[in-house]
């Protein structure tokens, strides 16, 4: 596993207060960086100095001086004073000063899931859409232990507490996904208290929103579109190019073909073959390749043979034809960005990322 | 027992010299002790088994975030883990640590009296502490506790079904142990000085203990209660924290965090103490602004209790509750920084000894800088925001408690070491297990700031959603292991110095103090011959006769080396 990959320093500023929080955050980090480099490097400074037996001046030791205590003690203060101000001015007139003319929506807190419900009765489990460039203001209540509701990415939190509302109020500035936690320790699936808040285009909310909430709009696609879509869900195109290359071999013109195996083997490329490489990769291995390919077993029947007409119709690359095959997203799936959600991830990396509960009852 | 003590003060030169660790030899005379030696010996075997109760449990806590997926545990294990090493840590290691046993061992002497106030009031706090540990263990070994150590209600009163009421009682029983070191000390500090002990002639360490006591006091009396509540709204469903039964969830938090900010420093203040005596012993100097010091720690004592709401920002508090908790949390970082700027003065013009109990103090300061200013990130409201609940809190409070509590405890263990039994540990071996300390902290928890800001949030098993976090807990991980090895090493060698290592005399430090000029090493039961009588000013150090010594020594070398090569010059 790569582990430096995408080695982030700091979360996204996602939201309008991020970066009024961001800026307090690194001075207060500046100020600390000051003070510790002050007292540590003073403190090696006259460690390697004053080691016993060191030939240097040592006489007239003062042991108290009481302006230096009133400076040293004054100057933090007035520092302190500053940063106190400074951040008491954003949470009171920022963080908790709820917008006016915001965008409602009411959140439950419950162990383990969060549900989300839209003024006009939309209702999300573990995920929130919203449109981007709009206040949001949530209210909150717990059916049973304290929550809290964590946006890490919009710099927002507030507890979820059972038996009384509580407020919490964001302006998301980047389209995209977003983490939406629970940061308050609240039983056995606590981790798994997580969920995402989709940032859309305005318009774009605007079409979900009529759609119902509803990320995909149901249009009678054909086998072959369908293909397409769930290709471009699972990332095939990843590995899978117009010609081979390092990450895996080329799919076109495959169907039908002879494939030569790592284990000697030669073996008709037919739709069984297609279906057990989706499902089964590594039970036999392309010449010139590993069992690199992550195995999708959990892809639908309909998936899967949708996926094999699409295969079927990448022919050798002569010219136009694949690179538009390859995008028909705009077609089938107008409503959403494109980002995954919290069961395309499961998907993704082959366990699931959250409760099953969360899985089995996702947005309607 | 008494024809023994008279024996001890009577003929103190005739064969093997009398201690208060060869007095008596049978089981009893050590399970029945009012030594406040002995029992701080007790208490420092007993502590040293839960720490590394506590220790395993970290481990496992921290082998399991290698992976976003966990990697043997289930999530409930998980919870239990974490649960298990904050309370064992903070109710079994810290909060006793350096009272209980250095404190125990060393307050008496450093006034010059032959034993604490309640001699058997201090036995029946080990007995406390012991049946407390015994009842928390055999929680964990029923099943344990997945509240966290917070006990956060209504989740710790109505919805966990683990050993909950069991933990509680066993947490109540341990308040009352430190209930007791603390009356202990505070009646000790008023009625029991030498002769000449003055106040403002008391070493440091005993002005911490004694501000630590007083917050023992007035603090765990109101957590005992607390634990006692969510005991009855558990067992006997009487609302007063859930919601559901007519209670109030956020008075649990009230209540809790009203004694548990002040618990922090119980940890943190005599572990200050120590690192004053370090500090002024290894410079040869006077602690710098010594009255400062010593008011900064009443300070933080009082101003400590005032504090408890910025632990509770986010609530839903009132937002003006928050302004004054906040303004009051800056307040109370200006004594701790007075003490960070007196210790590092008090280095200047001194003669500096980088011995072990040094180093661990040099780290106590680096670290606890870190702490103290990371703690503004929380003390300011809208800093907070983000980083209540996640990792950073983590790091800040174990930056905190373990490079300050821990390395403060550490430090004046290796101190008093010599003192306590008599014995000099492998100074290599002790300053190399210091470094490994110092750095496999920075390592395990540094990274975990990081974690904090990116938004992970404390007490998480599964992080599947966020894979960009695992770099961050593996290097975390690899720290702690090397960390592990920094806390095992003492048990090795300090046990080894037991058996041979070489007398360290009287006083192997060339430390003032009483309890170092004028008693032995391990000290007679009754720890002085006569009750000493107090002239001089407290660490009466001379750093500029201490320095010319050294170099007379130096030179006395280089002269003999020279002597043993007439052929170089
Ligand atoms: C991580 C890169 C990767 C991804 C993502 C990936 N594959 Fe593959 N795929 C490979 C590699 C490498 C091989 C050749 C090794 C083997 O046979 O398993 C392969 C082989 C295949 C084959 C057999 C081709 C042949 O040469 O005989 C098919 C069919 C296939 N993949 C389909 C898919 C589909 C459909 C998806 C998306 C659902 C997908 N792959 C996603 C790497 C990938
Ligand atoms: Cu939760
Ligand atoms: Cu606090």
């Amino acid at each position: 596993m790569n582990l430096f990959r995408g080695l982030p320093i700091y979360p996204e500023p996602a939201s309008e207060n991020a970066l009024r929080y961001d800026l307090l955050f690194w001075t207060i980090t500046l100020l600390s960086f000051f003070f510790f480099v002050l007292v540590g490097g003073l403190a090696l400074y006259f460690v390697a100095k004053y080691r016993s037996g060191s030939n240097v001046v040592r006489s007239n030791p003062m042991d108290h001086h009481t302006g230096l205590e009133i400076l040293w003690s004054g100057i933090p203060i007035l520092l302190a004073l500053a940063v106190f101000a400074w951040s008491t001015n954003n949470f009171v007139n920022h963080q908790r000063r709820m917008p006016k003319d915001a965008l409602e929506v009411f959140v439950i807190g419950k162990r383990w899931m969060w549900h989300l419900q839209h003024m006009n009765g939309i209702r999300e489990n573990n995920e929130l859409h919203v449109p981007v460039g709009t206040p949001v203001k949530m209210t909150m209540i717990s059916q049973d232990v304290i929550h809290a509701m964590y946006l890490p990415d919009f710099r927002a939190q507030f507890h979820v507490v059972p038996g009384r509302y509580t407020e919490l109020h964001f302006t998301p500035t980047k389209v995209g996904r977003f983490k939406m936690l629970c940061a308050m320790h609240c039983g056995t699936k606590h981790s798994e208290m997580v969920g995402f808040v989709h940032v859309m285009e305005k318009a774009e909310f605007a079409r979900w929103l009529e759609n119902g909430g509803n990320r995909n709009i149901p249009v009678a696609l054909d086998m072959k579109e369908r293909g397409a879509q769930v290709w471009a869900e699972k990332n095939c195109g990843n590995c899978h190019g117009d010609s081979d290359n390092v990450r895996g071999p080329s799919l076109a013109g495959l169907m039908g073909s002879k494939r030569q195996m790592t284990d000697g083997t030669t073996v008709l490329a037919d739709r069984t073959y297609v279906r057990d490489s989706i499902t089964a990769p590594w039970r036999q291995i392309t010449q010139g390749y590993r069992a690199e390919m992550p195995e999708y077993s959990n892809l639908t029947e309909p998936d899967i043979l949708a996926l094999t007409a699409f295969i079927e119709s990448l022919t050798k690359p002569s010219g136009e034809a694949p690179a538009d095959a390859l995008s028909p997203r705009d077609k089938t799936r107008p409503l959403t960005s494109a980002d995954d959600n919290v069961t395309d991830i499961a998907n993704k990396y082959g366990k699931p990322v959250v409760g099953q509960q969360q899985l089995g009852g996702s947005r309607k | 027992m008494s024809t023994t003590l008279q024996e001890q003060i009577a003929s103190p030169e005739r064969g093997v010299k009398k201690n208060y660790l060869n007095a008596d030899h049978t089981i009893a005379s050590w399970l029945l002790t009012t030594d406040h030696k002995r029992i701080a010996v007790l208490y420092l075997v007993s502590i040293s088994i839960m720490f590394f109760i506590g220790s395993i449990a970290a481990a496992f806590v921290r082998f399991e975030l290698t992976s976003p997926y966990g990697q043997w545990l289930t999530s409930e294990q998980y919870n239990k883990m974490f649960t298990a090493h904050g309370v064992v840590m903070i109710f079994f290691f810290l909060i006793p640590s350096v009272p209980a046993v250095l404190g125990n061992f060393v307050l008496p002497m450093a006034i010059g009296a032959r034993d604490l106030a309640f001699p058997r009031l201090n036995l029946l706090s080990w007995y406390f502490f012991v049946i407390a540990a015994v009842l928390m263990l055999a929680t964990l070994a029923m099943g344990g506790i997945d509240t966290g150590w917070t006990f956060y209600t209504p989740l710790s009163s109505l919805y966990s079904d683990t050993q909950v009421t069991m933990a509680l009682v066993a947490a109540f029983i341990a308040g009352f142990s430190s209930i007791f070191t603390g009356l202990n000390f505070v009646a000790t500090v008023h009625k029991m000085r030498a002769p000449g002990m003055t106040w403002f002639r008391m070493p440091l360490f005993v002005w911490g203990s004694y501000a630590t006591s007083l917050v023992i006091l007035l603090g765990t009396p109101v957590v005992a209660i607390t634990l006692l509540l969510v005991l009855f709204e558990r067992v006997f469903k009487i609302g007063i924290f859930s919601p559901e039964l007519g209670g109030d969830p956020v008075l649990f938090q009230h209540m809790f965090w009203f004694y548990s900010h002040p618990a922090v420093y119980i940890m943190i203040l005599p572990a200050m103490g120590v690192v004053s005596e370090l500090f002024a012993c290894f410079s040869r100097r006077r602690v710098f602004g010594y009255e400062f010091v010593a008011f900064s720690s009443l300070g933080i004592a009082s101003l400590g209790f005032l504090v408890w709401g910025h632990h509770m920002f986010l609530s839903s508090q009132s937002v003006f509750q928050g302004v004054v908790f906040s303004l009051l949390s800056f307040m109370v970082a200006i004594p701790s920084a007075v003490k960070a700027f007196n210790w590092t003065v008090t280095l200047y013009k001194g003669s500096v000894h980088l011995t072990t109990p040094m180093i661990y103090a040099l780290a106590f300061l680096g670290l606890f800088l870190i702490g103290g200013l990371t703690g503004l990130y929380l003390a300011s409201m809208d800093t907070d925001v983000h980083l209540t609940g996640t990792y950073f809190i983590v790091a800040h409070f174990h930056y905190v408690m373990v490079g300050g509590g821990i390395l403060g405890f550490l430090g004046g263990l290796h101190f008093w070491w010599p003192k306590m039994f008599g014995r000099m540990y492998s100074e290599f071996w002790g300053r190399l297990s210091a470094l490994i300390v110092f750095v496999g902290f920075n390592f395990t928890f540094f990274p975990q700031f990081m974690l904090g800001y990116l938004g992970m949030p404390r007490r998480y098993h599964l992080y599947a959603f966020a894979p960009e976090w695992q770099f961050y807990n593996v290097l975390s991980t690899a720290g702690a292991t090397v960390l592990g090895v920094g806390f095992l090493l003492p048990a090795f060698y300090l046990t080894a110095s037991l058996v041979k290592g070489k007398k360290a005399g009287p006083n192997p430090w060339g430390a003032k103090g009483l309890e170092w000029e004028n008693a032995d090493s391990p000290p007679i039961t009754e720890n002085f011959e006569r009750i000493p009588i107090v002239t001089g000013q407290v660490y009466d150090y001379d750093a500029e006769e201490d320095s010319r010594l050294i170099r007379a020594e130096l030179d006395d070398h280089e002269r003999r080396d020279k002597a043993h090569l007439p052929g170089e010059h």
